[in-house]
């Protein structure tokens, strides 16, 4: 039998390989070929842009996971530090198909606008894509506009948006820098224009180079397009910094507090914590000590609903409000519980994290009489209405209704990790064969037929494979579900970038919910 | 009797002659020149008189405005110091006229040694040995190499070694030159050059009752362009051959007494390894190097200098010689780029009290391009020769001296090297053994890591420094020493730091990194200013992640080494060069310095002409390849 540890470790590993074949990008043969080019990878890029020694969180970098697509769909993007200004980075990876957008691509650049729009971070984009993967073009094209719709509405409400184009940037691409509040252009290498020499010739018969069409020279002389023009990819960053430290961005949120004291135990015994068998339950205050400021938590109601820990804690300087499953299970109480505090945190404008480990509502005669819909849909809708920043971290299951409870994907956490240890789905997979199970032998029962058990056991494996496989953090975050899948030891530091981020943004909770069913 | 005293000088010394000064309840005062306005020597000064302008003509060596401020300040004696006027004969004379009293020695006293070629004619006819001195216009092959030397001069100015015959007239202009505008007077001198003497100084006070003390010797062969920077007494050499003591103590008591000295003076000799010295010259001021006499005697020189100005007596008897002291200068120069002297802010000047330290800088002095870029002497004494050479060593590598380069690695390297403390001390030291090495590359490498280490350190906010959730590349940082660029690459992750090496980090702040280096716990101190990061004794720029291209020097140029000021050009825009051909001549630090052109080709551009000003790292011209 494998310790915590080792079962964690285990899959720590799994990760570590995933996240590689991001960082590979298009492969040695295509990077090398890059820097032959005297360019930068996208990572390159951002290293340079972010203030030396400073953090960076890179979000969704598993997107295409299981998919045909490269892992990390060209894309880069992420929280980092440019002149002591928290911005949302983003950066086309040329080594992976020349930087082309596919369907992943496109969710993952429509999330890092979510994430930039609620928290208020300014928006810097290091543009080098060769536009639209054509033979998925129906997938992009028309949710695509989205990504020039929000660019200019960014800059609507006053987020800036800066371009830093270091290759293509062609066709609807051009849009990128079109719709940004600040461009820059790097001589000999900004390709950005409608259309290219064969597009233009085969529209009007006119005769063009890529340079007159849309090189840094001309966009920065004649058309106006390039504020700056760069002579090399170190003095687009250098400008990209430059713009940034003028900005005179001020963050809208309250300021941490400025002395605070680091978690009483080590980060590393978080690899302890959770079993390898999700059925077995653990403490989520033995995850919140770790976690938090001097190991305080401060918990609320803990004689009431203790399937359910609730309580006051701070996370670098930013107080929080911590829901955290004890066992698994949310009964009538529990939700209760969950409301109430919910409340109380939109009273005191303090942001809520929530940590998943939750089989789900409780069902049965006994709790469906006492109302176990009506006391979830308070806690639901106290979680949809909440006004405050949510953060959620799926630690260990997050199945059915309980995943909705506790702020999931569609209740618009400001973001949400999970831990390699995590699963997501409307059930377990055991639960959900033996339901597919249990209908069939009545199906079969009802027309009178003989069950067929062998075919049943083969089906039961093949689901509960299936939904396994299904309710992984990998395959979860390939298809955008989380913004990453975090090591537990990260927790910490990662829970300091996103409060840091969301103090970008005002911080109101709201007095205003929907009807609570009483 | 004295009560005020005007110093009329700058910097290490006026602070020693105040020191004294003080503490014989003198009041003081100070002049000072536009640039020195800041200095620790104007500050700690009672009263202090500006003397508009920086190069010395303008200031120092200004007579009248000199004594104007000493009448002005209340001061009734003035006390030269060393350089500058104090062995003028007009400016003494002058002081006398106004009516104060001259801590020195008396005017005639002055003239007769003032000139180089009378004084050594005085001295052969009172017996003390002389080299003889060759007329420029004579001087054959079988006398070279020659040396010559301003008449007026002192301190390595307006002295040339010549070993080729065709040199010789185009070195006796440049001498000249150099003398001119350094004492007033181009008058200059041969004589033969003894490429590997002993250079061995006598101390003299004298009463004005005849008393004349021989108060022992000192040895200063240790020599960088004919100028000491190690010096030290007793001398090794002389300590070897106790006969010679007499000898030279009679010499120089003769040579003072025959111009009847008064006051302290040192008649400097050159001797061979077998003890055979000639006189050089009489230098009738206080020695830059009398603390080391001051160690072994516990005599306060400047003390008995008042003292005998004042009429005073001497004892008959100097006291005697005790232990052994050494005295190395500092100066802000690079002695691996042909001791160039430097400039700029000297953020801080830190040097262990347990040794003596006389200083004319403080934290945050601007070592300017007019003077002297003597920083401050270090003395050490003890009883051993090489303990108080290895302990003035090991002060001079703690020390922290940060902002501006200087000798100090190399003065530390000479204090250790086997041949000094062997006592073998001549004057041709740096030509056989070299200048040492710059610190080793390994050592600037963990200087650079721990640069970057403590930089970090300075960036920290609460989260971890550096941290990443997938980590492609390391932190990158460049330093620059000399021409070199060092980058550093790490990166900090949960288990610690990941840099190439058997290197852990135990701790680090902005101000200290301390690294276990090969299983070795090594502590490095950091201080970072603008532009510029000290590690220790090493210091490194930072090279900015960024070049602004608006500021990027065009291939081919030259820029000044220093500021200074252009006093010819030589080529014109277009003329084709020739690799080490000179292209312009720059003065600085009142040195001559040659721009060169880097390698054949063309003059492409010629930014500056005679006259101008320009400062340090202007491109001056630029040459473009042959076309």
């Amino acid at each position: 039998m494998m310790s915590n540890r080792e079962a964690m470790l285990e899959k720590l590993a799994v990760l570590d390989t995933e996240y590689a074949k991001a960082l590979a990008g298009g492969g040695e043969k295509y990077v090398a070929r890059h820097h032959q080019r005297g360019k930068l990878l996208a990572r390159e890029r951002i290293e340079l842009l972010i203030d030396p020694d400073s953090a960076f969180l890179e979000l969704s970098p598993l997107a295409g996971w299981g998919s045909d697509f490269t892992v990390g769909a060209s894309l880069v993007t992420g929280i980092g530090v440019v002149e002591g200004v928290e911005c949302l980075i983003t950066a086309n990876d040329p080594t992976v198909k020349g930087g082309a957008s596919n369907p992943w691509t496109l969710r993952k650049a429509l999330r890092s606008d979510e994430i930039a729009r609620a928290n208020r971070l300014p928006v810097i984009s290091l543009v080098e894509s060769g536009g639209a993967d054509l033979p998925t073009q129906k997938e992009i094209f028309i949710p695509g506009g989205a990504m020039f719709r929000n660019l200019t509405r960014l800059s609507a409400e006053g987020i800036p948006t800066i371009a830093l184009v270091f290759g293509n940037s062609t066709a609807g691409g051009a849009y990128i820098p079109g719709m940004s509040d600040y461009v820059v252009m790097v001589d000999g290498g900004a390709k950005v224009f409608l259309a290219g020499p064969p597009l233009v010739k085969m529209a009007t018969g006119e005769d063009a180079d890529d340079e007159s069409l849309g090189g840094a020279a001309m966009h920065a002389r004649k058309s106006g397009l390039a504020d700056y023009f760069a002579v090399d990819e170190q003095d687009a960053i250098r400008l990209g910094r430059q713009i940034v430290s003028r900005l005179n961005w001020r963050k809208a949120g309250p300021a941490p507090a400025s002395a605070y004291a680091e978690p009483r135990y080590d980060a590393d015994e978080l690899l302890d914590i959770v079993p390898g068998d999700l059925k077995v339950p653990f403490d989520p205050r033995d995850v919140i000590e770790r976690v938090v400021d001097g190991s305080v938590f401060d918990e609320f109601k803990p004689l009431y609903g203790s399937s359910l820990a609730t309580g006051w804690a701070s996370v670098h300087g930013y107080p929080v409000g911590i829901l955290a499953n004890a066992r698994g299970v949310l009964f009538s109480e529990e939700s209760q519980k969950a409301a109430q505090f919910i409340q109380l945190a939109n009273r005191s404008n303090t942001p809520l994290i929530f940590l998943h480990n939750t089989t789900g509502y409780m069902v049965g005669q006994e709790y469906e009489q006492g109302g176990i819909i009506k006391h979830g849909a308070q806690m639901i809708n106290a979680v949809a209405n909440s006004k405050v920043p949510h953060v959620s971290i799926l630690m260990g299951a997050s199945y059915g209704a309980g995943h909705y409870g506790m702020c999931g994907r569609a209740f618009d956490p400001r973001f949400l990790f999970a831990w390699p240890s995590a699963k997501s789905a409307v059930m377990g997979p055991q639960q959900l064969a033996g339901v597919l199970s249990i209908v069939a032998r009545a199906a079969a029962s009802a027309k009178g037929m003989p069950y067929d058990e062998d075919g049943d056991a083969k089906m039961r494996a093949y689901v509960e494979g299936q939904i396994e496989a299904e309710s992984l953090p990998t395959f979860l975050s390939g298809r955008l579900y989380d913004d990453g899948v975090i090591d537990p030891r990260d927790t910490r530091t990662v829970l300091g970038i996103c409060l840091s981020a969301i103090h970008s943004a005002p911080v109101e909770g709201t007095s205003s919910f929907g009807v609570f069913r009483m | 009797m004295i009560s005020s005293v005007l110093v009329a000088n700058r910097g290490e010394i006026a602070r020693r002659v105040f020191r004294t000064a003080r503490s014989l309840g003198l009041s003081t005062v100070a002049v000072y020149s536009t640039a020195d306005a800041a200095a620790p020597f104007v500050d700690e000064a009672d009263a202090a008189v500006h003397l508009p302008g920086n190069a010395p003509g303008e200031t120092y060596l200004r007579a009248e405005p000199i004594v104007e401020a000493a009448l002005r300040a209340g001061a009734d004696a003035v006390h030269p110091g060393y350089g500058f006027l104090s062995e003028n004969a007009a400016f003494a004379q002058a002081v006398l006229d106004a009516g104060l009293t001259w801590v020195g020695p008396p005017v005639d006293a002055i003239s007769s040694m003032g000139s180089k070629i009378e004084s050594k004619k005085l001295m052969a006819a009172a017996g003390v040995p002389v080299l003889a001195e060759l007329t420029p216009a004579e001087v054959s092959a079988a006398d070279l190499p020659v040396l010559v030397k301003a008449s007026a001069g002192g301190g390595g100015r307006g002295m040339r070694v010549v070993s080729r015959l065709e040199d010789l007239a185009g070195e006796i202009e440049a001498a000249s030159a150099e003398a001119l505008s350094a004492f007033g007077d181009g008058t200059v001198f041969c004589e033969r050059y003894l490429a590997a003497g002993r250079h061995i100084e006598v101390q003299i006070m004298a009463d004005q009752h005849g008393t004349i003390w021989a108060v022992g010797e000192r040895e200063c062969s240790i020599q960088r362009r004919h100028q000491k920077v190690v010096e030290e007494a007793p001398s090794p050499l002389v300590e070897r051959i106790p006969a010679m003591r007499p000898l030279l103590f009679d010499a120089a008591r003769k040579a003072a007494a025959a111009i009847n000295y008064v006051g302290a003076g040192t008649v400097e000799f050159l001797a061979d390894e077998s003890g055979e010295f000639y006189f050089l010259e009489m230098n009738t001021r206080l020695q830059v190097e009398h603390p080391v006499t001051e160690e072994t005697t516990g005599l306060d020189l400047v003390e008995l200098q008042f003292a005998v100005a004042a009429g005073d007596r001497l004892p008959p008897e100097p006291p005697p010689t005790v232990g052994h002291a050494i005295e190395v200068r500092l100066y802000a120069e690079d002695p691996q780029h042909d001791w160039q002297p430097q400039t700029g802010v000297l953020h801080r000047f830190e040097v262990d009290s347990s040794v003596r330290v006389d200083s004319g800088v403080a934290d945050g002095s601007v070592v300017s391009p007019y003077y002297d870029a003597m920083l401050a002497k270090v003395i050490a004494y003890g009883t051993d020769r090489s303990t108080v050479a290895r302990r003035l060593a090991g002060v001079l590598d703690r020390a922290a001296i940060h902002g501006v380069r200087t000798n100090r690695e190399l003065l530390a390297w000479v204090l250790r090297h086997p041949a000094f403390l062997a006592g073998e001390t001549d004057t041709a030291f740096f030509d056989t053994h070299g200048v040492g090495e710059p610190a080793d590359e390994r050592a600037v490498r963990l200087a650079a890591l721990a640069a970057a280490l403590a930089d970090a350190a300075g960036r920290r906010t609460g989260l971890p420094s550096g941290w990443r959730n997938l980590a492609s590349q390391p932190q990158r940082k460049s330093y620059r020493v000399g021409e070199t660029t060092y980058d550093v690459e790490y990166r900090l992750t949960r288990d610690g730091l990941v840099v190439d090496g058997d290197i852990r980090l135990l701790a680090s702040s902005p101000t200290r990194v301390v690294l276990e280096v090969d299983g070795v716990r090594r502590v490095f101190e950091v201080a970072a200013y603008d532009g510029l990061v000290c590690v220790g004794p090493i210091s490194l720029t930072p090279v900015p992640r960024f070049v602004d291209p608006a500021t990027r020097v065009a291939a081919g140029s030259l820029v000044a080494p220093m500021p200074g000021t252009v006093i010819r050009v030589g080529v014109a825009v277009g003329e084709v060069v020739k690799q080490g051909q000179p292209l312009l001549w720059v003065e600085a630090m009142k040195m001559e310095h040659v721009i060169a052109a880097p390698a054949d080709g063309v003059v492409g551009a010629l930014h500056v002409e005679a006259g101008q000003q320009v400062e340090v790292g202007a491109v001056l011209a630029v040459v473009g390849e042959d076309v």
